[in-house]
């Protein structure tokens, strides 16, 4: 397996299958630290949640495991609560630590090219740092939002719909999670102006006001249904348990065929639109809902079939914008 | 005080950014679920964390980084640098940006480290892997492919050549590697892709391209600014997908010395 050989190999595929991603390993540590006064109240609550949880999957004994690890954390917590404001410190520390190591980067590259390439000395220093520091507490406090909300609400859904059983609701809501999203995108919105700047000036368009505003609204229409299309595909992908790599190679061919076809001056737009439609908040809501999907059907694996959802949509708004590119200039 | 008005207004953004979420996750739990959200409070503290400290990170980086790009960008591609003229030659020499092409392909890594969305995802496969593959193994396997990508679209800046050339040259490579890649890599390989453009790359990768497409002589920015975040996408995904063929061939390898041995 990749990535930072820990535990090479040896999970069998069916161990992997049984785990509940409700059961966070990582952030159990967090939960207690943030969340005493949940905690003081009903020690319990991480074991109950993860019992919730594991009733689909309950077939193990690597599930018995996990909940004597939970019973021990929350005993754990039990004994220490005088050590509170102390571990308290020490975790924000760590936060801000880890925050600060992600911007690194940045500030090196940034100090390098002006100190050795550029050779100017930096326009207002103070700014800079206080932006920096912000940038820090902003990524502290997302971070820890993440764990807290989005993840937690994206997987809980998932698990609520799969319940219910009905179909057709699922994929309501994929299409309209997918389209909702993406219709106010900012950053789609700019882009859907410049295009029809573009496309205003080629004269492809009339260059009136109107006839450009309409344009950019059908541009950025065709996104959102293609967006919205692309998580209800994917989430149809989950329950069937298609394989991926069919999907996207096909998707890179009708890709190739539509770039011959389509217009010039849409085919830039038409690829950068796939880079824009996924947000910072939509992508860790749909990571949660797949990887939420996949963990609670059986015969699913969170890994191999729960990911893949923000592939489709970065794929699909390509073709969509092609298509509105042919349909419109021809 | 004239940040204070800065970042309310970057806060009413990012809240009109959750609101569609917050209708419809609203409004299946009222109408469809009928349920009540487990740890609803938790979820909301969550949720107001997450639009504050995003608001927070785009306000800093505004104050700080995206001005600085900008500037840094404008100055590597000036003419007065490239070439040591105020006059640029009627045909670009795509051996003179070599800074231009570090230059890109180093801030493609480090905004790509700071990405929040590639945080989330590399924190939710660490999660399901059970710590298998590292966040920050994903994360920087990532970033060096942004930076390939990114270098590789200023060049193609620079010299004009056509977009969809290299994005054919990146699909094939994809199939190619998809066919022989681990199985439980391939999505969340894919996924890595859509990822690593959102809040810091793209705008900072956006006034690149722009600013590039508008000082090298010949280029037009209407058509050759474009696509730099295309490549920034499609590159990601070969490199997890190279990388993941390369730590199963080096395990592979491994294990056959180790076998060797054995046997010896």
């Amino acid at each position: 397996m990749p990535f930072g050989i820990k535990k090479p190999l040896h999970i069998p595929e069916g161990r992997m299958r049984s785990l509940p991603s409700r059961l966070f390993l990582n952030s159990c540590v967090s939960t207690e630290m943030t969340d005493n006064a949940l905690t003081k109240k009903n020690p319990d609550f991480r074991m109950q949640e993860t019992i919730w949880s594991c009733q689909s999957a309950a077939d193990s004994d690597y599930f018995r495991q996990l909940s004597d690890r939970v019973n021990i954390n929350s005993s754990i917590t039990d004994n220490r609560h005088q050590h509170d404001t102390m571990k308290i410190f020490s975790f924000i520390f760590q936060r801000i630590k880890t925050a600060v190591t992600d911007l690194l980067p940045i500030i090196l590259v940034v100090a390098f090219f002006q100190l050795v390439v550029i050779r100017q000395p930096l326009p207002d220093l103070g700014e800079v740092i206080f932006g920096a520091l912000l940038v820090v507490a902003g990524l502290v406090l997302f971070v820890q939002g993440l764990e807290m909300g989005l993840f937690p609400i994206g997987e809980a859904m998932a698990y609520a719909l799969a319940r219910k059983g009905s179909l057709f609701w699922l994929l309501v809501f994929a299409f309209a999670l997918g389209f909702s999203t993406t219709i106010a995108e900012p950053a789609l919105i700019a882009v859907a102006a410049e295009a029809a700047d573009i496309a205003g000036k080629g004269g492809l368009i009339d260059p009136d006001q109107k006839s450009l505003n309409t344009y950019a609204l059908g541009l950025r229409i065709s996104v959102a249904v293609s967006v919205g299309l692309a998580i209800l595909v994917g989430v149809i992908r989950i329950l069937k348990g298609w394989p991926i790599h069919f999907l996207i190679i096909g998707g890179y061919l009708v890709v190739m065929l539509m770039t011959i076809i389509a217009p010039e001056e849409i085919i830039g737009i038409a690829y950068d639109a796939g880079g824009v439609t996924t947000s910072t908040i939509t992508v860790p809501l749909v990571a949660a809902l797949g990887v939420g999907l996949a963990s609670t059907i059986k015969g699913r694996s969170p890994l191999i079939d729960g990911f893949g959802l923000i592939a489709f949509a970065s794929l699909l708004p390509m073709i969509f914008v092609m298509g509105y590119g042919l349909l419109i200039f021809n | 005080m004239e940040f204070l008005m800065d970042f309310i207004k970057i806060l009413v953004a990012t809240g009109r950014d959750v609101l569609p979420i917050i209708l419809l996750i609203g409004g299946f739990q009222l109408v469809v679920l009928r349920q009540p959200i487990p740890h609803l409070g938790r979820v909301l503290v969550g949720s107001v964390y997450v639009v504050i400290g995003l608001a927070l990170f785009l306000a800093g980086l505004e104050k700080a980084l995206f001005p600085l790009g900008k500037i840094m960008a404008a100055q590597l591609s000036d003419p007065v640098f490239v070439y040591g003229t105020p006059e640029p030659p009627a045909l670009a020499d795509w051996t003179a940006y070599g800074w231009m092409y570090l230059f890109a392909a180093l801030i493609g890594f480090a905004t790509t480290i700071a990405e929040p969305s590639l945080i989330a995802v590399a924190y939710k496969a660490s999660e399901v892997s059970m710590g298998t593959i590292s966040q920050w193994g994903l994360r920087i396997t990532v970033a060096i492919g942004v930076a390939a990508g990114i270098s590789l679209g200023t060049f193609r800046i620079v010299t004009g050549t056509p977009l969809f050339l290299y994005i054919l040259a990146g699909y094939i490579m994809v199939i190619l590697l998809t066919l022989v890649s681990p199985k439980n890599i391939i999505a969340l390989a894919y996924d890595s892709g859509g990822v690593t453009t959102s809040t810091v790359t793209v705008p900072l990768v956006a006034a690149l391209g722009l600013g590039l497409a508008s000082s090298v002589p010949g280029r037009n920015p209407a058509l050759d600014g474009f696509g730099l975040i295309a490549f920034a996408s499609l590159f990601p995904i070969i490199s997890v997908l190279g990388y993941a063929r390369l730590v199963v061939w080096m395990t592979h390898r491994k294990t056959r010395t180790a076998e060797k041995t054995y046997a010896v």
